[in-house]
């Protein structure tokens, strides 16, 4: 049986509001960035659902980061590091001068993310096709340990054309992790070119749950549908896994489904339009 | 660990890769939170006992290693003492950039396996044969690298890569009934090479089970007046620098020996120290000359290398006499 819970409207609209933010902070590192140029859309499709699983369930604080009992969060497709660096920023644990330090030289924060446990970075990635693995082992080793901490990963959908992707995919199941809640960001573009031009990677859901996984195709810009992803309990034993349907550049009108925006730079008439357009769901 | 002597024959009997999986046993005795992981080569590592009676300690993620040390790395951030392993070129190559990024670049630790290393494996071609591992696994930062002489240096080796900070790829060389390099108990640290025979003319650095070669070559040597000394130079990362210092002072000609290419591997590593130092020998570089043979049994590539005995004193004769008329 399914246990459902609804995500009250108070969270719902403090959600909203700290995605937004999120928005607005991955396009001023982009903007400081200047000419090193940054990952804009993929970055600003999973502005929601890092959103949602940082304000409710996934819960850190600069008290806890340390702690043995707190859940664990890795971000596979690491060039979607400006969202993470926006939330930890949000949370406290990045300063607002850390973030303008943005892929200079000698910072903290590059153009992808390296482990750093005091900043809430827990893992370093970049290289794509390797956190979902990691996650995997983490979410045994909870088991082995009769620990109940939950393991949290974020896929691109590019991603997933790496082999080793498949493999976790298929490792997941023998261990019966429950424990292991998986978002695949899908935007369909990468690098180069939508999913279709580049290498086709359709249903997911399908070749998911043949896997032997707990798939749900959701909205990936729905607060209530990612917050009922992740506390819905199937009590079957699978691992978890979202294909949330994004959009790249989700959020600014010009950004939007224009992979000219994969990663590139972000001009000053630019960026004041965009915040321009983000400053009005605040009113 | 100490070197239990009444066991050193029976390893020697089954070789590295079975006294590997008999040494998790042990392993697991001191350390409670050990996970050995596999890519479905439970009997090729000696660990069909180990996976029957300690499943909790025990995971096999199927023929998939970059998932395998990505698992291992999951593990390892929960603090457990993992274990890896699979055949040498899948536990190296195919999971290099595993390797590099969660072990080396965000240095979480896990202790890699590499079974049946070099040539051992001749016979299966070169898919299996091992001659590139070291080569490649030696750039990248904050891991180490064994290669243990026997079976029982395997036993000490998984310990102490077990309790060092690093992350370990311990490469295991030789078949069954090898030859006992180290017959009692001795003391093993990582880094820290072993003098096996002691001469005063040239000096031979190797490790592995070729220095089973090397110590018939260098007692033939000491027959024609070449006094040769025998190093094991187990660990070829960190590298012994305050050893190689001696030795340049010492001997007339330094020798290394791996069953490896000598790009990249032991004489490699022995050759990025002796540069450094001011008026230091020359050294004769004997491995595998970066080229692939035909497949064949361990003894006929040994032979087709020129890393035989035979092979290994002729080489060392001739570099000797060749530096007696300069």
């Amino acid at each position: 049986m399914e246990e459902f819970m609804q995500i009250d409207l108070d969270t719902k609209k403090r959600v909203k509001l700290v995605a937004n933010t999120v928005r607005k902070k991955i396009l001023l590192m982009a903007f400081s960035a200047g000419q090193s140029s940054a990952h804009i859309g993929g970055a600003l499709s999973s502005a929601d659902i890092i959103s949602t699983l940082y304000e409710t369930v996934f819960k850190i604080n600069k008290k806890n980061i340390h702690d043995e009992e707190k859940d664990r969060f890795i971000l596979s497709k690491g060039h979607g590091c400006l969202t993470y660096y926006a939330i930890l920023n949000h949370l406290g644990f990045i300063t607002d001068d850390e973030l303008l330090t943005f892929e200079k030289d000698g910072s903290i924060l590059l153009g992808h993310p390296v482990k750093n446990r005091d900043k809430g970075i827990e893992f370093s990635n970049g290289s794509l096709g390797m956190g979902l693995s990691i996650g995997v082992g983490l979410a045994i080793g909870y088991k082995r340990l009769n620990k109940k901490n939950n393991v949290y990963v974020i896929l691109g959908d590019g991603e997933c054309n790496e082999g080793s992707v498949w493999e976790s995919f298929m490792c997941a199941n023998k261990f019966n992790l429950d424990n292991l809640f998986v978002f695949i960001d899908n935007n369909k573009f990468q690098q180069t070119g939508s999913n279709d031009e580049i290498l086709i990677n359709n249903n997911l859901n399908d070749k998911l749950s043949a896997f032997g996984w707990n798939a749900k195709k959701i909205n990936g810009h729905s607060i209530e549908e990612i917050y009922d992803f992740l506390v819905t309990n199937k009590n079957n034993q699978k691992p978890n896994i979202a294909i949330c349907e994004t959009i790249k550049g989700k959020g600014v009108s010009f950004i939007e489904n224009n992979n000219d925006w994969h990663h590139t730079v972000l001009t000053k008439k630019n960026y004041d339009i965009a915040i321009n357009e983000l400053n009005k769901n605040e009113a | 660990m100490k070197l239990d002597n009444s066991k050193v024959k029976l390893y020697s009997q089954i070789g590295t890769r079975a006294t590997f999986g008999l040494a998790c046993i042990e392993l697991l005795k001191k350390y409670e939170n050990l996970m050995v992981c596999t890519a479905d080569v439970s009997t090729s590592a000696g660990l069909d006992r180990f996976r029957k009676k300690y499943p909790n300690n025990y995971i096999d993620v199927g023929i998939a290693e970059q998932n395998l040390i990505g698992v291992a790395t999951g593990l390892s951030e929960l603090n457990f003492k993992v274990i890896t392993t699979t055949f040498s070129p899948f536990q190296a190559l195919r999971c290099l950039e595993q390797i590099k990024v969660n072990l080396g670049y965000m240095q979480n630790k896990v202790v890699m396996v590499g079974l049946a290393s070099g040539l051992v494996l001749g016979s299966l071609g070169f898919t299996h044969a091992s001659i590139e591992d070291v080569g490649a696994l030696r750039s990248i930062p904050n891991l180490n690298l064994i290669c243990p002489s026997d079976s029982g240096e395997v036993v000490k080796a998984l310990d102490k890569a077990l309790e060092n900070k690093n992350s370990t790829y311990i490469r295991l060389t030789g078949g069954s009934n090898n030859t006992i390099i180290n017959q009692d108990d001795y003391d093993f640290e990582i880094g820290k090479s072993i003098e096996l025979k002691k001469g005063h003319k040239v000096c031979i650095i190797s490790n592995g089970q070729i220095l089973s070669e090397c110590l018939a070559a260098a007692n033939k040597l000491d027959e024609i007046n070449i006094s040769t000394s025998v190093i094991n130079m187990h660990t070829i990362k960190p590298i012994d620098e305050k050893k190689i210092f001696e030795i340049s002072k010492k001997y007339k000609l330094v020798v290394s020996v791996e069953e490896h290419n000598v790009i990249g591997g032991l004489g490699s590593a022995v050759a990025e120290q002796l540069i450094k130092i001011e008026n230091s020998p020359p050294q004769a570089l004997i491995g595998i000359q970066d080229y692939y043979e035909k497949g064949g049994n361990y003894f006929y590539l040994k032979n087709k290398y020129s890393i035989s005995s035979e092979k290994i004193f002729e080489k060392i004769k001739n570099s000797y006499e060749c530096l007696r008329k300069i």
